[in-house]
């Protein structure tokens, strides 16, 4: 079903009561060319690609709740590209480039707002470091602007000038901004569904067909499906099915949590992150602030978040805007993200024949749901990896190329 | 939130202490018999259960002594505390819920 004015209005003279499921309840079939595991945005994302852009037909992502119930409905929906390393920098750029397009692709309005994001340096060394990042990002072509004291109270009226940790300088990503999680979920659902994807919910996938390091099928809760390939796109949980085909991978999930105000007036229009409070911020179209730390202090597949973070967050965030101590924060939640020892994600096939991998975004990969997808389709349909994630490889563990962006990108985990 | 019961200290808010990740690796050796794949399993692979894991402990803001925890990671139960040079407690046979 299309949006448009005209369905809109239409919809209404009928008070909205016949408007009809955006994509069906497939029901699993007995093979396919390709299974997808997992259906947020990267699954659903990677299937809507392969159909689109390659023409596979028989595709099903199978979830084992419902679509973008995982971190993809759970994340703070930062979308940036100001990475340190000339591969990161050419992925997540690529991803930004993708969702600059995606509300017409898709025709689903995923509102992207490109707001930029400001990341803050609090002392003489953190400017020296985000004048690093600064050159490197120019280096890697993408664009970004130094921003001293004074522009930055002009665009944050509200951030504490007598703060614990007084403002030196910001390096804005004017292209950064956010979008609406649920929308690229639903969109990338519905454009797929549309193509011919099967997408199945409450489908858990518990094992593998096949053995000896050959993979040709999956055991699910609701039965056995055989697939030309799988992939794996179950962020906080691939140890534990990857597990199930004899892997181990250099994966450790933790929870990591968002908080959200009451709404309020518009009062902040950009994104900010401070190293030095750790903390993160902007404020939704619906005038909620959405808040963001760092990670839970220990392995965890809980999905509730730790109060000393949920404290810390706070903390931070009342040191940078002192004014929005007046404000209740509504919800709280917590994501299983899979954290990578380089802090760069894992793509591509394995040692497992047939079994491929798009996992260890850890807390960051919202922003490569586009790209993710466009490039897992590629690798799966012609066999060949795309080449912007070639260096994102899981032999780089054994081969020592590691994309070192832990180091390297000034995210506060 | 966890209360640890540090085995020099006493029972402490978890905020005192830093998780060291899975416990009991064995370094591979003798060194020029190392091949890559195994200093990269040593290294960077870990088994990350959704269950009981067995993991080290510093308390950080106190004594500053490293010990291992069976904690499981869905329900952050404490079943045993125990030294580094200790081998693995048993810990599943008495529950069900694992
Ligand atoms: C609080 C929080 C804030 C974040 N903020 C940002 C941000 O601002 N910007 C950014 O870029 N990234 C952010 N991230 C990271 C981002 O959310 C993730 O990297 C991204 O959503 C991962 O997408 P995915 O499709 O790979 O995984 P998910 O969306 O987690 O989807 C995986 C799916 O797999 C399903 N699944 C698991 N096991 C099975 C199984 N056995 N069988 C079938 N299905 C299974 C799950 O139910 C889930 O729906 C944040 C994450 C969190 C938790
Ligand atoms: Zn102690």
């Amino acid at each position: 079903m299309r949006f448009s004015a005209l369905a809109l209005a239409r919809n209404a003279l009928t008070g909205h009561q016949r408007w009809q499921p955006q994509w069906r309840d497939a029901q699993p079939q007995a093979d396919y060319d390709v299974v997808i595991v997992g259906g947020g945005g990267h699954g659903l994302a990677t299937a809507y690609y392969l159909a689109k852009n390659h023409g596979v037909k028989r595709v099903a992502v199978l979830e084992k709740g419902w679509i973008g119930g995982g971190n993809t409905g759970r994340n703070t929906t930062i979308v940036r590209s100001n990475y340190y390393l000339p591969e990161s920098a050419a992925f997540y750029d690529f991803s930004v480039k993708l969702y600059e397009k995606l509300s017409q692709e898709l025709n689903y309005n995923i509102m992207f707002s490109q707001r930029g994001i400001i990341t803050l340096a609090h002392s003489r060394h953190d400017e020296e470091t985000l004048r690093r990042s600064f050159n490197a990002m120019r280096l890697n072509g993408v664009d970004c602007e130094w921003l001293e004291p004074d522009e930055l109270f002009n665009r944050m009226p509200r951030y504490n000038r007598d703060s614990r940790y007084p403002i030196h300088a910001g390096l804005n990503q004017p292209r950064a901004g956010s979008a609406r999680h649920d929308a690229v979920a639903w969109g990338y659902a519905r454009g797929a569904d549309a193509l011919g994807v099967d997408i199945i919910q409450n489908c858990e996938v518990t094992g593998f067909l096949g053995g000896d390091g050959v993979v040709t099928g999956v055991r699910t809760s609701r039965g056995e499906i055989r697939a030309g390939k799988v992939c794996l796109s179950v962020a906080g949980h691939t140890s534990k099915v990857a597990a199930q085909a004899g892997l181990r991978l250099p994966i450790t999930s933790y929870a990591l949590q968002a908080f959200v105000s009451e709404p309020v007036k518009p009062v902040f229009d950009t994104v900010v992150l401070s190293p030095a409070t750790g903390v993160y911020l902007s404020q939704t179209d619906k005038g909620e602030l959405v808040i963001g730390g760092a990670l839970d202090l220990y392995p965890s597949y809980a999905q509730r978040g730790n109060f000393h973070t949920l404290e810390g967050v706070v903390a931070g965030m009342l040191e940078m805007f002192p004014a929005f101590s007046r404000l209740r924060l509504m919800r709280q939640w917590a994501g299983i993200v899979d954290v990578v020892r380089d802090s760069s994600p894992i793509f591509g096939p394995c040692p497992v024949e047939n079994l491929y991998l798009n996992c260890g975004f850890g807390t960051g990969g919202f922003k490569a749901i586009p790209a993710g997808g466009w490039t897992m389709a590629h690798t799966l349909a012609t066999g060949e990896v795309h080449p912007l994630i070639k260096p994102f490889g899981l032999e780089r563990f054994t081969t020592g190329r590691l994309v070192d962006e832990a180091a390297a990108a000034g995210i506060a985990h | 939130m966890l209360k640890i019961d540090c085995p020099f200290c006493g029972p402490r808010d978890e905020a005192e202490f830093r998780c060291g990740g899975e416990s009991h690796i064995q370094r591979p050796g003798p060194h020029n018999d190392v091949s890559d794949a195994q200093w990269a399993d040593y290294l960077y692979m870990r088994q990350n259960p959704q269950g009981w894991h067995f993991e080290r402990w510093l308390h950080a803001a106190g004594c500053r002594q490293w010990f291992n925890l069976a904690r499981h990671t869905v329900t952050h139960e404490v079943r045993a505390i125990y030294a580094m040079t200790a081998p693995k407690p048993q810990v599943e046979a008495a529950e069900g819920r694992a």
